[in-house]
């Protein structure tokens, strides 16, 4: 797609972002509300001289994208809930064995098969402890197509800055919104190549050898460098060890690498927040709807800010203490039964003045239901 | 032969109500009908995600008189299999377990777990209703999509390469009791295979072809004649493989060029004359190697 202004699907910026980003190679399997991403891929991913697939499950989706990864294209996969419950055991594979790729997550109403057609926010907790095992993760959102395409491109870049699977949480309102983007141009926004090592045919290369500033670089598998790759613990040529020093140390360095880097990981919005006196925040589609309440009570004079998560793990804990400490009440708006809320009562100084306004029943969240919380708080009845 | 004699003789039951929700020309929801018929109502369905998990489901719509469990998508067989022991452990043998999937269920994400039950022979009857794509997440490819044809994720311009996948044949080769193909135009030969397979133990099979006509773009009016020309044609040939081995064709064909049945469904409609060509020499070699599979039978009788 040529770079200017268009109008498109949720889901279709993001494809248009994943090729900006340097998208070689897509697998996946189709589910609503997620299924339009691999639909604009089968046809424009051959075109730039990628691959696409359709695989028979996402078990298999994830595992393709892993491999592939691994041997030197930029990767990415699709799915929904049920979808997103089948890779887990594919996601933990790409931590453990620090392989950079985008899974995007379109959510829709769960648990099981849930609401396939309907928006929801549930899946954030599983995005973060989803696979098993004490790990870290990076999971982003976004509320407009801009923030989509931008926010998308942010995933490839710390995807392979960090070399490991980055989730973009979706949800099926936003996906499946159709309004405005403008499509960068080329270098407009700066996309991060894959880091590879620069050690000759035939040198002792360490996959798993951080250098000084953390970062690994990577050779492409099967290539000039002949190295191990396992879901075990291992060493840093990546074979396979129990030595309790080194299962401590990967530990240690597979969530340090994410816990120490948090604050360029991060990204937010504000709106309003200055001098507000109850501050919202919400991220995804929830946020257009937290925007459009603070915007016409600021017109009434009433001092309602926004903070926009765009990083959800890792939870931006500064940021949400910093920016909630003056509120006398803090709203988080979602689309679930605050999930986000339990995240920012333990970022807040005062956890009591926290307060959930949420769906849960398949129906977009509205500046409506919003209101009528604030109005309860406000004493004024709904 | 009087006027009443060829009208089909469908058995009584009516466990398929009307007002559901499946398409105009829906060859699955057909399929259910004559199946359950067959059945009767000592039957429980277990449903993977597919087409039918919405027109099974949403009250007042809902419109299976039977008990219904909607499954996960990859998990039909596994759940049948339980379902199946609880029902043995608490005596309720004449209890048939109706394993309904698409071909999405069977083919593709159903695979293991549906070969996991019929290599344990579990006493399940497990259908496929195959309308070679995943059309209710909008017309994606499968492996049972033929080769060629269009969908969402197999545009014209690159099309599915491989052909469709062999189900009946991937049955058999587990040396199940009863594995058949058949299709919702030949209502007396689905029928019948129910009937027959609701007399045996263990695992049985039945691929049902069945039409999607925005799927296969054809009108909704032509589904059922549309379905007849595949086998008309060869390109679903209908057939049963008794202990995996054993192969009957029930239906002969007519001899219809395989360009009239692609022709008539505008999933075909890109194709080159070559690709028609390349398709019916296909068509005509896996004839060939059924005849003789069923010739086999023969020889060693």
């Amino acid at each position: 797609m040529s770079a200017g202004l268009k109008f498109v699907q949720g889901n279709e910026a993001c494809v248009e972002a994943a090729l900006y980003a340097g998208l070689q190679f897509y697998a996946g399997y189709p589910i609503t509300p997620s299924s339009e991403i691999a639909e604009h891929l089968a046809v424009r991913l051959p075109r730039v001289g990628g691959t696409f697939l359709q695989l028979e499950d996402e078990i298999a989706s994830i595992c393709a994208i892993i491999g592939a990864s691994l041997t030197g294209c930029k990767v990415m996969t699709a799915t929904s809930g049920p979808g997103f419950s089948l890779m887990q055991e594919g996601l933990g594979y790409a931590i453990m064995a620090e392989i950079p790729c985008v899974i995007v997550n379109v959510m829709r109403g769960g648990p099981s098969t849930g609401l396939p057609t309907c928006p929801s926010q549930g899946d954030i907790c599983q995005a973060r402890w989803g696979a098993h095992g004490d790990h870290a993760i990076i999971a982003l959102t976004a509320s407009t197509l801009q923030d989509v395409f931008e926010i998308t491109v942010h995933a490839f870049n710390t995807a392979e800055t960090y070399r490991t699977p980055v989730i973009l949480l979706l949800d099926e309102v936003v996906g499946h919104m159709r309004e405005k983007l403008v499509v960068p141009e080329a270098g407009a926004i700066a996309t991060v190549d894959r880091l590879k090592t620069s050690l000759k045919l035939g040198m002792d290369y360490h996959p798993y050898l951080p250098r000084e500033d953390g970062r690994l670089p990577m050779s492409d598998f099967g290539g000039q460098h002949r190295y191990n790759v396992t879901g075990l613990f291992h060493d840093m040529w990546g074979f396979p060890t129990q030595e309790p020093s080194m299962v401590h140390g990967l530990l240690r360095h597979l969530v340090d690498k994410i816990a120490n880097n948090a604050d360029s990981i991060c990204r937010y919005k504000e709106y309003y927040l200055e001098d507000a006196h109850i501050v919202l925040i919400s991220y995804g589609g929830s946020a257009r709807s937290a925007l459009h309440v603070v915007e016409n009570r600021r017109v009434r004079g009433e001092r309602l800010g926004l903070l926009e998560l765009q990083t959800i793990w890792p939870f931006p804990y500064s940021v949400v203490e910093s920016k909630c400490a003056n509120a006398r009440y803090i709203v988080v708006v979602e689309m679930n039964m605050g999930q986000v809320t339990r995240a920012v009562k333990r970022a807040v100084a005062h956890p009591d003045r926290v307060v959930l306004a949420n769906r849960i029943d398949g129906v977009f969240i509205t500046p409506t239901d919003i209101r009528n919380i604030l109005r309860l708080i406000q004493g004024k009845g709904v | 032969m009087s006027s009443d004699s060829r009208q089909p003789r469908l058995p009584a039951p009516e466990l398929l109500i009307s007002g559901h929700s499946a398409c105009q020309g829906c060859g699955a929801s057909v399929a259910m009908r004559l199946a359950l018929k067959a059945l009767g109502e000592q039957t429980i369905v277990v449903l993977p995600a597919c087409c039918w998990s919405i027109i099974a489901g949403a009250f007042p719509y809902t419109s299976l008189r039977v008990p219904v469990i909607h499954s996960a998508f990859e998990a039909a067989g596994a759940v049948a299999s339980g379902v199946r022991a609880a029902l043995d452990i608490t005596g309720q043998k004449n209890v048939q377990v109706l394993g309904w999937s698409g071909d999405g269920g069977t083919f593709d994400i159903g695979l293991q777990s549906l070969s996991g039950a019929v290599e344990r022979n579990e006493n399940v009857l497990f259908v496929c209703y195959d309308n070679e794509g995943y059309m209710n997440t909008g017309i994606q490819r499968s492996s049972a999509t033929p080769q060629y044809a269009w969908t969402t994720t197999t545009p014209e311009k690159y099309p599915k390469e491989t052909p469709k996948k062999n189900m009946a044949d991937i049955m058999a080769a587990h040396k199940i009791p009863y594995a058949a193909t058949t299709s919702v135009a030949f209502p007396d030969d689905l029928i019948f295979k129910f009937k027959k397979a609701a007399r045996i133990q263990g695992s049985r099979f039945i691929h049902i072809l069945s039409p999607c006509p925005p799927g296969w773009r054809i009108p909704s009016d032509q589904s059922i004649k549309v379905t007849r020309m595949a086998t008309q044609c060869n390109v679903f040939p209908i057939y049963e493989i008794e202990a995996g081995d054993n192969y009957y064709i029930n239906i002969e064909p007519e001899g219809v060029p395989v360009r009239d049945y692609l022709k008539a469904q505008g999933r075909f409609s890109h194709l080159s004359a070559e690709a028609i060509e390349q398709i019916q020499r296909r068509v005509d070699f896996e004839w060939e190697r059924l005849l003789h599979k069923a010739m086999m039978k023969r020889f060693g009788e």
